[in-house]
Protein backbone atom coordinates (compact mmCIF):
# COMPACT_ATOMS: atom_id res chain seq x y z
CA UNK A 1 0.00 0.00 0.00
CA UNK A 2 1.14 3.40 -0.65
CA UNK A 3 0.24 7.21 -1.36
CA UNK A 4 -2.43 6.24 -3.82
CA UNK A 5 -4.34 3.56 -1.46
CA UNK A 6 -4.64 6.62 1.28
CA UNK A 7 -5.87 8.96 -1.89
CA UNK A 8 -8.23 6.26 -2.64
CA UNK A 9 -9.60 5.59 0.98
CA UNK A 10 -9.81 9.03 1.46
CA UNK A 11 -12.32 9.45 -1.93
CA UNK A 12 -14.26 6.44 -0.73
CA UNK A 13 -14.68 7.67 2.68
CA UNK A 14 -15.93 10.93 1.34
CA UNK A 15 -18.35 8.91 -1.03
CA UNK A 16 -19.69 6.96 1.53
CA UNK A 17 -20.66 9.42 4.41
CA UNK A 18 -21.84 11.80 1.50
CA UNK A 19 -24.23 9.01 0.53
CA UNK A 20 -25.15 7.71 3.51
CA UNK A 21 -25.43 11.76 5.25
CA UNK A 22 -29.01 11.26 5.82
CA UNK A 23 -28.46 7.79 7.73
CA UNK A 24 -25.93 9.29 9.86
CA UNK A 25 -27.94 12.30 10.72
CA UNK A 26 -31.01 9.97 11.62
CA UNK A 27 -29.14 7.98 14.05
CA UNK A 28 -28.18 10.89 15.63
CA UNK A 29 -31.41 12.71 15.50
CA UNK A 30 -33.03 9.89 17.33
CA UNK A 31 -30.00 9.91 20.42
CA UNK A 32 -28.37 13.14 19.53
CA UNK A 33 -28.91 16.39 18.06
CA UNK A 34 -29.09 15.48 14.60
CA UNK A 35 -25.57 16.71 12.92
CA UNK A 36 -23.55 13.96 12.78
CA UNK A 37 -23.48 13.40 8.78
CA UNK A 38 -23.31 16.75 7.80
CA UNK A 39 -20.08 17.17 9.78
CA UNK A 40 -18.52 14.17 8.39
CA UNK A 41 -19.87 14.76 5.26
CA UNK A 42 -18.13 18.70 5.83
CA UNK A 43 -14.96 17.38 7.06
CA UNK A 44 -14.49 14.46 4.58
CA UNK A 45 -14.88 16.67 1.50
CA UNK A 46 -12.33 19.57 3.00
CA UNK A 47 -10.37 15.97 3.41
CA UNK A 48 -10.46 14.90 -0.44
CA UNK A 49 -9.91 19.11 -1.24
CA UNK A 50 -6.67 19.06 0.84
CA UNK A 51 -5.50 16.11 -0.67
CA UNK A 52 -6.20 16.56 -3.94
CA UNK A 53 -3.45 19.56 -3.86
CA UNK A 54 -1.14 17.63 -2.53
CA UNK A 55 1.72 16.37 -5.45
CA UNK A 56 2.05 12.58 -5.55
CA UNK A 57 5.19 12.91 -3.90
CA UNK A 58 3.83 13.47 0.12
CA UNK A 59 4.60 9.54 1.92
CA UNK A 60 1.60 8.46 3.17
CA UNK A 61 1.86 8.97 6.73
CA UNK A 62 1.92 12.68 5.80
CA UNK A 63 -1.21 12.50 4.05
CA UNK A 64 -2.85 11.10 7.03
CA UNK A 65 -1.60 13.98 9.41
CA UNK A 66 -2.78 16.23 6.39
CA UNK A 67 -6.23 14.40 6.97
CA UNK A 68 -6.40 14.27 10.41
CA UNK A 69 -5.63 18.36 10.52
CA UNK A 70 -8.13 18.94 8.22
CA UNK A 71 -10.65 17.21 10.33
CA UNK A 72 -9.95 18.99 13.24
CA UNK A 73 -10.46 22.43 11.11
CA UNK A 74 -13.57 21.73 9.41
CA UNK A 75 -15.51 19.07 11.75
CA UNK A 76 -16.06 20.51 14.69
CA UNK A 77 -17.96 18.81 17.62
CA UNK A 78 -16.11 15.41 18.75
CA UNK A 79 -15.45 14.24 16.06
CA UNK A 80 -13.47 16.42 14.80
CA UNK A 81 -10.79 16.01 17.39
CA UNK A 82 -11.16 12.39 17.63
CA UNK A 83 -11.05 11.43 14.47
CA UNK A 84 -8.41 14.27 13.70
CA UNK A 85 -6.18 12.43 16.87
CA UNK A 86 -6.97 9.15 14.49
CA UNK A 87 -5.86 9.95 11.45
CA UNK A 88 -3.02 11.87 12.79
CA UNK A 89 -1.48 9.23 15.20
CA UNK A 90 -1.84 6.87 11.93
CA UNK A 91 -0.18 9.29 9.82
CA UNK A 92 2.72 9.87 12.45
CA UNK A 93 3.09 5.47 13.24
CA UNK A 94 3.64 5.45 9.28
CA UNK A 95 6.29 7.97 9.32
CA UNK A 96 8.01 8.63 5.61
CA UNK A 97 7.62 5.14 4.66
CA UNK A 98 6.78 5.03 0.61
CA UNK A 99 5.07 1.94 1.21
CA UNK A 100 3.12 0.14 4.12
CA UNK A 101 2.18 -3.23 4.61
CA UNK A 102 -0.52 -4.61 6.80
CA UNK A 103 1.50 -4.59 9.67
CA UNK A 104 2.97 -1.91 9.30
CA UNK A 105 -1.27 -0.69 9.02
CA UNK A 106 -2.35 -2.57 11.79
CA UNK A 107 0.52 -0.63 14.18
CA UNK A 108 -0.95 2.60 12.37
CA UNK A 109 -4.81 1.87 13.06
CA UNK A 110 -3.58 0.71 16.58
CA UNK A 111 -2.47 3.86 17.30
CA UNK A 112 -5.39 5.49 15.81
CA UNK A 113 -7.42 3.77 18.32
CA UNK A 114 -5.01 4.38 21.40
CA UNK A 115 -5.29 8.50 20.48
CA UNK A 116 -9.12 7.93 20.22
CA UNK A 117 -9.07 6.84 23.61
CA UNK A 118 -7.45 8.66 25.36
CA UNK A 119 -8.78 11.99 24.41
CA UNK A 120 -12.58 10.89 24.78
CA UNK A 121 -11.66 7.83 27.54
CA UNK A 122 -13.92 5.68 26.05
CA UNK A 123 -13.67 2.21 27.03
CA UNK A 124 -15.22 -0.88 24.86
CA UNK A 125 -19.37 -0.88 25.50
CA UNK A 126 -19.73 2.51 26.04
CA UNK A 127 -21.20 2.93 22.88
CA UNK A 128 -19.34 4.85 20.54
CA UNK A 129 -16.77 4.57 17.50
CA UNK A 130 -14.48 2.66 20.14
CA UNK A 131 -16.95 -0.42 19.34
CA UNK A 132 -16.54 -0.15 15.77
CA UNK A 133 -12.97 0.08 15.70
CA UNK A 134 -11.72 -1.92 18.26
CA UNK A 135 -13.12 -4.62 16.98
CA UNK A 136 -12.22 -4.05 14.19
CA UNK A 137 -8.78 -3.92 14.58
CA UNK A 138 -9.13 -7.02 16.77
CA UNK A 139 -9.46 -9.15 13.22
CA UNK A 140 -7.13 -7.59 11.07
CA UNK A 141 -4.84 -8.57 13.57
CA UNK A 142 -5.97 -12.29 14.22
CA UNK A 143 -6.29 -12.81 10.40
CA UNK A 144 -2.66 -11.42 9.41
CA UNK A 145 -1.56 -13.10 11.96
CA UNK A 146 -3.29 -16.41 10.75
CA UNK A 147 -0.93 -15.49 7.53
CA UNK A 148 -4.24 -14.47 5.39
CA UNK A 149 -4.01 -12.44 2.76
CA UNK A 150 -4.57 -8.34 3.24
CA UNK A 151 -7.23 -8.45 1.36
CA UNK A 152 -9.24 -11.05 3.35
CA UNK A 153 -7.83 -9.50 6.52
CA UNK A 154 -9.64 -6.20 6.03
CA UNK A 155 -12.95 -7.87 4.69
CA UNK A 156 -12.58 -9.47 8.05
CA UNK A 157 -11.48 -6.41 9.78
CA UNK A 158 -15.05 -4.27 7.96
CA UNK A 159 -17.01 -7.36 9.04
CA UNK A 160 -16.36 -6.76 12.78
CA UNK A 161 -16.47 -2.69 12.19
CA UNK A 162 -20.26 -3.90 10.84
CA UNK A 163 -20.91 -6.12 13.64
CA UNK A 164 -19.68 -3.86 16.08
CA UNK A 165 -21.73 -0.81 14.76
CA UNK A 166 -24.69 -3.36 15.44
CA UNK A 167 -24.03 -4.57 18.68
CA UNK A 168 -23.81 -0.77 20.12
CA UNK A 169 -28.02 -0.69 19.95
CA UNK A 170 -28.71 -2.57 23.09
CA UNK A 171 -26.16 -0.75 24.90
CA UNK A 172 -26.80 2.60 27.54
CA UNK A 173 -24.23 5.42 26.35
CA UNK A 174 -21.88 6.57 28.90
CA UNK A 175 -20.23 8.97 26.59
CA UNK A 176 -21.36 12.04 24.30
CA UNK A 177 -24.22 13.56 23.94
CA UNK A 178 -26.29 10.17 24.11
CA UNK A 179 -25.16 9.41 27.42
CA UNK A 180 -27.60 12.48 28.50
CA UNK A 181 -30.75 9.88 27.50
CA UNK A 182 -29.53 7.55 29.84
CA UNK A 183 -31.63 4.15 28.69
CA UNK A 184 -33.29 6.66 26.35
CA UNK A 185 -30.30 5.97 24.29
CA UNK A 186 -30.96 1.91 24.43
CA UNK A 187 -32.14 0.59 21.30
CA UNK A 188 -30.55 2.98 18.87
CA UNK A 189 -27.56 2.16 16.83
CA UNK A 190 -24.78 4.66 17.63
CA UNK A 191 -23.87 7.02 14.90
CA UNK A 192 -20.48 7.32 15.65
CA UNK A 193 -19.54 3.80 15.64
CA UNK A 194 -21.45 3.77 12.39
CA UNK A 195 -19.07 6.34 10.51
CA UNK A 196 -16.08 4.19 11.98
CA UNK A 197 -17.73 0.82 10.19
CA UNK A 198 -18.25 3.03 7.06
CA UNK A 199 -14.60 4.32 7.11
CA UNK A 200 -12.86 0.95 7.47
CA UNK A 201 -15.41 -0.72 4.63
CA UNK A 202 -13.98 2.42 2.70
CA UNK A 203 -10.29 1.13 3.49
CA UNK A 204 -11.40 -2.37 2.48
CA UNK A 205 -12.77 -0.93 -1.18
CA UNK A 206 -9.41 1.52 -1.61
CA UNK A 207 -7.42 -1.60 -0.81
CA UNK A 208 -9.23 -4.18 -3.33
CA UNK A 209 -9.37 -1.43 -6.04
CA UNK A 210 -5.83 -0.84 -6.41
CA UNK A 211 -4.79 -4.85 -6.58
CA UNK B 1 -38.02 8.50 16.65
CA UNK B 2 -39.67 9.15 13.32
CA UNK B 3 -40.08 12.58 12.25
CA UNK B 4 -43.05 13.88 10.34
CA UNK B 5 -41.99 15.15 6.64
CA UNK B 6 -43.24 18.40 6.61
CA UNK B 7 -41.31 20.92 4.41
CA UNK B 8 -39.28 23.32 7.00
CA UNK B 9 -40.21 26.70 6.69
CA UNK B 10 -37.58 29.55 7.78
CA UNK B 11 -36.26 32.66 7.11
CA UNK B 12 -33.05 31.81 5.36
CA UNK B 13 -31.35 31.70 1.67
CA UNK B 14 -29.36 28.77 1.24
CA UNK B 15 -29.42 26.24 4.73
CA UNK B 16 -25.45 25.76 4.41
CA UNK B 17 -25.02 29.55 4.47
CA UNK B 18 -27.43 30.57 7.41
CA UNK B 19 -24.47 30.69 9.75
CA UNK B 20 -22.22 32.93 7.82
CA UNK B 21 -25.15 35.02 7.25
CA UNK B 22 -26.72 35.75 10.38
CA UNK B 23 -23.30 36.92 11.91
CA UNK B 24 -23.13 39.17 9.35
CA UNK B 25 -26.22 40.29 9.88
CA UNK B 26 -26.20 40.47 13.37
CA UNK B 27 -22.60 42.75 13.29
CA UNK B 28 -24.48 45.06 10.89
CA UNK B 29 -27.09 45.44 13.24
CA UNK B 30 -24.52 46.12 16.29
CA UNK B 31 -22.12 47.58 14.61
CA UNK B 32 -20.83 49.98 17.39
CA UNK B 33 -20.74 46.70 19.53
CA UNK B 34 -19.34 43.89 17.68
CA UNK B 35 -17.35 43.44 14.60
CA UNK B 36 -17.16 39.90 12.03
CA UNK B 37 -14.33 38.67 11.08
CA UNK B 38 -15.63 36.37 8.11
CA UNK B 39 -12.11 34.92 7.64
CA UNK B 40 -11.68 33.75 11.18
CA UNK B 41 -15.76 33.05 11.83
CA UNK B 42 -15.51 35.10 15.26
CA UNK B 43 -17.11 38.52 16.47
CA UNK B 44 -15.07 40.57 18.78
CA UNK B 45 -15.91 43.34 20.59
CA UNK B 46 -16.01 46.72 18.18
CA UNK B 47 -13.65 48.70 20.45
CA UNK B 48 -10.87 46.77 22.32
CA UNK B 49 -10.09 47.35 25.67
CA UNK B 50 -6.94 46.57 27.90
CA UNK B 51 -8.29 44.00 29.95
CA UNK B 52 -8.35 40.46 30.88
CA UNK B 53 -10.01 39.01 27.65
CA UNK B 54 -12.88 36.44 27.64
CA UNK B 55 -13.89 34.44 25.29
CA UNK B 56 -16.62 31.79 25.01
CA UNK B 57 -17.99 29.91 21.96
CA UNK B 58 -20.27 26.77 20.86
CA UNK B 59 -22.89 25.43 18.14
CA UNK B 60 -24.75 28.22 16.57
CA UNK B 61 -28.56 28.10 17.13
CA UNK B 62 -28.66 28.92 20.87
CA UNK B 63 -29.04 32.73 19.85
CA UNK B 64 -28.15 35.38 21.08
CA UNK B 65 -25.81 32.69 23.13
CA UNK B 66 -22.80 33.92 22.74
CA UNK B 67 -22.53 36.31 19.84
CA UNK B 68 -25.16 38.23 21.36
CA UNK B 69 -23.22 38.51 24.45
CA UNK B 70 -20.56 40.34 22.67
CA UNK B 71 -19.37 44.34 23.86
CA UNK B 72 -19.02 46.30 26.92
CA UNK B 73 -19.22 44.30 30.49
CA UNK B 74 -19.71 40.52 29.06
CA UNK B 75 -17.32 38.64 26.18
CA UNK B 76 -14.86 40.57 24.14
CA UNK B 77 -15.33 37.67 21.57
CA UNK B 78 -17.43 34.80 20.57
CA UNK B 79 -16.59 31.30 18.31
CA UNK B 80 -19.69 30.33 16.68
CA UNK B 81 -19.53 26.78 15.10
CA UNK B 82 -21.93 25.36 12.76
CA UNK B 83 -25.60 24.62 13.87
CA UNK B 84 -25.41 22.66 17.12
CA UNK B 85 -21.58 21.53 16.13
CA UNK B 86 -18.71 22.76 18.47
CA UNK B 87 -16.28 25.29 16.75
CA UNK B 88 -12.92 24.69 15.97
CA UNK B 89 -9.59 25.30 17.46
CA UNK B 90 -8.47 27.68 14.66
CA UNK B 91 -11.60 29.94 15.36
CA UNK B 92 -11.39 29.66 19.69
CA UNK B 93 -7.19 30.79 18.69
CA UNK B 94 -8.25 33.54 16.49
CA UNK B 95 -10.86 35.09 19.31
CA UNK B 96 -7.98 34.31 22.05
CA UNK B 97 -5.44 36.69 19.95
CA UNK B 98 -7.67 39.53 18.95
CA UNK B 99 -8.62 40.06 22.93
CA UNK B 100 -5.45 39.46 24.12
CA UNK B 101 -4.08 42.28 25.81
CA UNK B 102 -1.14 40.77 27.55
CA UNK B 103 -3.51 40.20 30.36
CA UNK B 104 -4.46 36.78 30.01
CA UNK B 105 -7.65 35.55 28.03
CA UNK B 106 -9.97 33.45 30.24
CA UNK B 107 -12.46 30.77 28.08
CA UNK B 108 -16.12 30.09 29.20
CA UNK B 109 -16.42 26.45 28.39
CA UNK B 110 -20.09 24.78 28.00
CA UNK B 111 -19.54 21.06 29.69
CA UNK B 112 -20.02 19.26 26.24
CA UNK B 113 -17.72 16.72 24.79
CA UNK B 114 -17.20 18.77 21.56
CA UNK B 115 -16.77 22.14 23.25
CA UNK B 116 -14.39 20.74 26.42
CA UNK B 117 -12.00 18.89 23.27
CA UNK B 118 -11.85 21.55 20.92
CA UNK B 119 -11.41 24.19 23.45
CA UNK B 120 -8.69 22.49 25.09
CA UNK B 121 -6.71 22.31 21.98
CA UNK B 122 -7.15 26.01 21.49
CA UNK B 123 -6.04 27.10 24.91
CA UNK B 124 -2.99 24.68 24.57
CA UNK B 125 -2.18 26.43 20.52
CA UNK B 126 -2.41 29.71 22.59
CA UNK B 127 -0.25 28.83 25.36
CA UNK B 128 2.46 28.46 22.74
CA UNK B 129 1.93 31.37 21.57
CA UNK B 130 2.60 32.74 25.20
CA UNK B 131 -1.08 33.84 25.83
CA UNK B 132 -2.16 32.57 29.36
CA UNK B 133 -5.43 31.02 29.26
CA UNK B 134 -7.79 30.07 32.10
CA UNK B 135 -10.92 27.95 31.35
CA UNK B 136 -13.58 27.74 33.19
CA UNK B 137 -16.12 24.78 32.64
CA UNK B 138 -19.53 25.39 33.08
CA UNK B 139 -21.72 22.07 34.26
CA UNK B 140 -24.92 23.47 35.54
CA UNK B 141 -27.59 21.54 33.85
CA UNK B 142 -29.15 18.62 37.17
CA UNK B 143 -30.95 16.71 34.80
CA UNK B 144 -27.65 14.43 33.92
CA UNK B 145 -25.96 12.67 36.43
CA UNK B 146 -22.90 13.59 37.22
CA UNK B 147 -21.29 10.34 36.88
CA UNK B 148 -18.80 8.09 35.49
CA UNK B 149 -21.17 6.84 33.38
CA UNK B 150 -22.18 10.12 31.11
CA UNK B 151 -20.51 12.82 29.75
CA UNK B 152 -21.17 15.03 32.80
CA UNK B 153 -23.97 17.51 33.68
CA UNK B 154 -24.24 20.18 30.58
CA UNK B 155 -23.30 23.72 30.73
CA UNK B 156 -26.54 25.46 29.93
CA UNK B 157 -28.22 28.57 31.85
CA UNK B 158 -25.61 29.82 34.14
CA UNK B 159 -23.13 30.28 30.77
CA UNK B 160 -25.24 33.16 30.84
CA UNK B 161 -24.39 34.80 33.67
CA UNK B 162 -20.89 33.45 34.55
CA UNK B 163 -20.65 35.46 31.08
CA UNK B 164 -22.17 38.69 32.44
CA UNK B 165 -20.26 38.38 36.18
CA UNK B 166 -17.12 37.48 34.77
CA UNK B 167 -17.44 40.46 32.49
CA UNK B 168 -18.03 42.90 35.11
CA UNK B 169 -14.97 41.60 37.01
CA UNK B 170 -12.85 41.84 34.01
CA UNK B 171 -14.38 44.99 32.73
CA UNK B 172 -13.50 46.87 36.07
CA UNK B 173 -9.57 45.61 35.55
CA UNK B 174 -9.81 42.09 37.41
CA UNK B 175 -6.37 39.95 36.90
CA UNK B 176 -7.07 36.60 35.40
CA UNK B 177 -7.74 34.78 38.75
CA UNK B 178 -10.43 36.86 39.54
CA UNK B 179 -12.25 36.82 36.49
CA UNK B 180 -12.16 33.32 36.28
CA UNK B 181 -12.56 32.57 39.77
CA UNK B 182 -16.13 34.48 40.05
CA UNK B 183 -17.11 32.51 36.94
CA UNK B 184 -16.46 29.33 38.75
CA UNK B 185 -18.07 30.65 41.46
CA UNK B 186 -21.38 31.17 39.67
CA UNK B 187 -21.59 28.00 37.76
CA UNK B 188 -20.79 26.52 41.48
CA UNK B 189 -24.02 28.32 42.74
CA UNK B 190 -25.92 28.30 39.81
CA UNK B 191 -28.18 24.83 38.64
CA UNK B 192 -30.71 24.57 36.10
CA UNK B 193 -33.18 22.41 35.00
CA UNK B 194 -35.69 22.42 31.52
CA UNK B 195 -38.90 21.01 30.02
CA UNK B 196 -39.69 20.69 26.12
CA UNK B 197 -43.55 21.44 24.35
CA UNK B 198 -41.45 20.74 20.98
CA UNK B 199 -38.12 19.65 19.23
CA UNK B 200 -36.72 22.38 16.77
CA UNK B 201 -35.27 22.04 13.24
CA UNK B 202 -31.98 22.40 12.00
CA UNK B 203 -31.41 24.61 8.53
CA UNK B 204 -29.11 21.44 7.45
CA UNK B 205 -31.68 18.73 8.88
CA UNK B 206 -34.68 20.16 7.42
CA UNK B 207 -36.95 18.11 9.59
CA UNK B 208 -37.17 18.15 14.00
CA UNK B 209 -34.95 16.19 15.58
CA UNK B 210 -37.74 14.29 17.31
CA UNK B 211 -41.34 13.75 17.19
CA UNK B 212 -42.97 15.54 20.52
CA UNK B 213 -46.99 14.09 20.13
CA UNK B 214 -49.43 16.53 21.26
CA UNK B 215 -50.40 16.75 25.60
CA UNK B 216 -46.50 15.96 25.84
CA UNK B 217 -43.80 17.22 27.11
CA UNK B 218 -39.93 16.69 27.49
CA UNK B 219 -38.45 17.19 30.98
CA UNK B 220 -34.54 17.28 31.70
CA UNK B 221 -33.95 18.78 28.40
CA UNK B 222 -30.62 20.00 27.61
CA UNK B 223 -30.03 22.81 24.46
CA UNK B 224 -29.16 20.31 21.40
CA UNK B 225 -33.21 19.61 20.67
CA UNK B 226 -32.02 16.39 21.68
CA UNK B 227 -34.83 14.52 23.65
CA UNK B 228 -34.80 14.65 27.49
CA UNK B 229 -34.13 12.44 30.69
CA UNK B 230 -38.13 11.43 30.05
CA UNK B 231 -41.50 12.14 28.47
CA UNK B 232 -43.85 13.13 30.36
CA UNK B 233 -47.92 14.01 30.00
CA UNK B 234 -48.04 17.74 29.60
CA UNK B 235 -47.98 19.82 32.86
CA UNK B 236 -49.75 22.88 33.91
CA UNK B 237 -47.55 25.91 34.27
CA UNK B 238 -47.39 25.48 37.82
CA UNK B 239 -46.67 21.92 37.65
CA UNK B 240 -43.80 22.74 35.41
CA UNK B 241 -42.61 25.57 37.69
CA UNK B 242 -42.73 23.26 40.95
CA UNK B 243 -41.19 20.41 38.59
CA UNK B 244 -38.09 22.53 38.17
CA UNK B 245 -37.56 24.45 41.38
CA UNK B 246 -37.74 20.92 43.35
CA UNK B 247 -34.97 19.78 40.54
CA UNK B 248 -32.81 22.75 41.02
CA UNK B 249 -33.41 23.55 44.84
CA UNK B 250 -32.73 19.97 46.31
CA UNK B 251 -29.51 20.04 43.98
CA UNK B 252 -28.51 23.60 44.71
CA UNK B 253 -29.48 23.17 48.63
CA UNK B 254 -29.55 27.55 49.24
CA UNK B 255 -29.33 28.62 52.28
CA UNK B 256 -32.13 28.81 53.51
CA UNK B 257 -33.74 32.73 53.57
CA UNK B 258 -31.20 32.87 50.45
CA UNK B 259 -30.99 35.48 48.03
CA UNK B 260 -31.10 34.32 44.64
CA UNK B 261 -31.62 35.42 41.04
CA UNK B 262 -34.00 32.88 38.91
CA UNK B 263 -33.17 33.02 35.33
CA UNK B 264 -36.45 31.71 33.57
CA UNK B 265 -35.41 31.06 29.96
CA UNK B 266 -37.04 30.56 26.71
CA UNK B 267 -36.18 27.92 24.48
CA UNK B 268 -36.60 29.90 21.44
CA UNK B 269 -40.29 28.98 20.52
CA UNK B 270 -42.18 30.19 23.69
CA UNK B 271 -43.36 33.63 23.65
CA UNK B 272 -43.21 36.43 25.98
CA UNK B 273 -46.69 36.02 27.17
CA UNK B 274 -45.68 32.19 28.61
CA UNK B 275 -42.42 33.11 30.12
CA UNK B 276 -43.85 35.42 32.39
CA UNK B 277 -46.34 33.15 33.41
CA UNK B 278 -43.98 31.26 34.25
CA UNK B 279 -41.81 33.21 35.76
CA UNK B 280 -44.61 34.42 38.09
CA UNK B 281 -45.28 30.66 39.60
CA UNK B 282 -41.52 30.58 39.80
CA UNK B 283 -41.33 33.50 42.22
CA UNK B 284 -44.20 32.69 44.16
CA UNK B 285 -42.71 29.18 44.82
CA UNK B 286 -39.53 30.35 45.95
CA UNK B 287 -40.90 32.52 48.20
CA UNK B 288 -42.85 30.25 49.60
CA UNK B 289 -39.73 28.01 50.33
CA UNK B 290 -38.12 30.89 52.19
CA UNK B 291 -35.91 31.87 49.14
CA UNK B 292 -35.48 35.40 48.27
CA UNK B 293 -35.51 36.53 44.91
CA UNK B 294 -33.28 39.80 44.35
CA UNK B 295 -32.71 39.83 41.14
CA UNK B 296 -34.11 38.20 37.86
CA UNK B 297 -33.73 37.54 34.31
CA UNK B 298 -36.78 36.45 32.14
CA UNK B 299 -36.34 36.07 28.51
CA UNK B 300 -34.91 33.66 25.58
CA UNK B 301 -31.53 33.84 26.26
CA UNK B 302 -29.58 30.14 25.69
CA UNK B 303 -32.38 28.89 22.71
CA UNK B 304 -32.45 25.80 20.94
CA UNK B 305 -33.33 27.22 17.44
CA UNK B 306 -37.36 27.16 18.21
CA UNK B 307 -37.97 24.47 20.67
CA UNK B 308 -40.88 25.88 22.51
CA UNK B 309 -39.87 25.07 25.98
CA UNK B 310 -38.30 26.79 29.25
CA UNK B 311 -35.26 26.58 31.86
CA UNK B 312 -35.26 27.63 35.43
CA UNK B 313 -31.41 28.47 36.54
CA UNK B 314 -31.56 29.82 40.00
CA UNK B 315 -28.41 31.37 41.22
CA UNK B 316 -27.93 31.54 44.71
CA UNK B 317 -26.83 34.94 45.31
CA UNK B 318 -23.85 36.98 47.62
CA UNK B 319 -22.93 40.83 48.24
CA UNK B 320 -20.32 40.33 45.50
CA UNK B 321 -22.40 38.61 42.70
CA UNK B 322 -25.30 40.74 43.24
CA UNK B 323 -22.73 44.01 42.73
CA UNK B 324 -20.96 42.48 39.72
CA UNK B 325 -24.93 41.78 38.38
CA UNK B 326 -25.90 44.78 38.70
CA UNK B 327 -22.80 46.37 36.71
CA UNK B 328 -23.12 47.78 33.89
CA UNK B 329 -23.41 46.03 30.50
CA UNK B 330 -24.08 46.86 26.95
CA UNK B 331 -24.14 44.05 24.10
CA UNK B 332 -26.95 43.18 21.73
CA UNK B 333 -28.66 40.89 24.05
CA UNK B 334 -28.25 42.89 27.48
CA UNK B 335 -27.88 45.85 28.16
CA UNK B 336 -28.49 48.54 31.78
CA UNK B 337 -26.56 50.97 33.29
CA UNK B 338 -24.40 52.07 29.75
Amino acid sequence: MRTTTIHAWMTQVAESVKDRRDYLTQLDAAIGDGDHGVNMDRGFEAVGKALAAQNGAVPPGKLLTLAGKTLVSTVGGASGPLWGTAFRRAGRTLGDAEEFDGQDLLAALRAALDGVVELGAAQPGDKTMVDALGPAIDALAASLDAGEPLEVALAAATAAAEDGARATVPLQARKGRASYLGERSIGHQDPGATSAALIMAALQLAVERES
Amino acid sequence: MATVATPMKKLLNDPAEVVKESLAGLAAAHRDLVRYDAEAQILVRAAPADKVGLVSGGGSGHEPMHGGFVGVGMLDAACPGEVFTSPVPEQMLAATKAVDAGKGVVHIVKNYTGDVMNFKLAAEDAEDEGIQVESVLIDDDVAVQDSLYTAGRRGVGATVLAEKIAGAVAERGGDLAAVAGLARRVNEKARSYGVALSSCTPPAAGSPIFDLPDGEMEVGIGIHGEPGRERRPLGSAGEIAELMIEAVVSDLAPAGGAAVLPFVNGMGGTPQLELYLLYGEIERRLRERGLRPERRLVGSYITSLEMAGAALTLLELDDELTELWDAPVHTPALRWGA
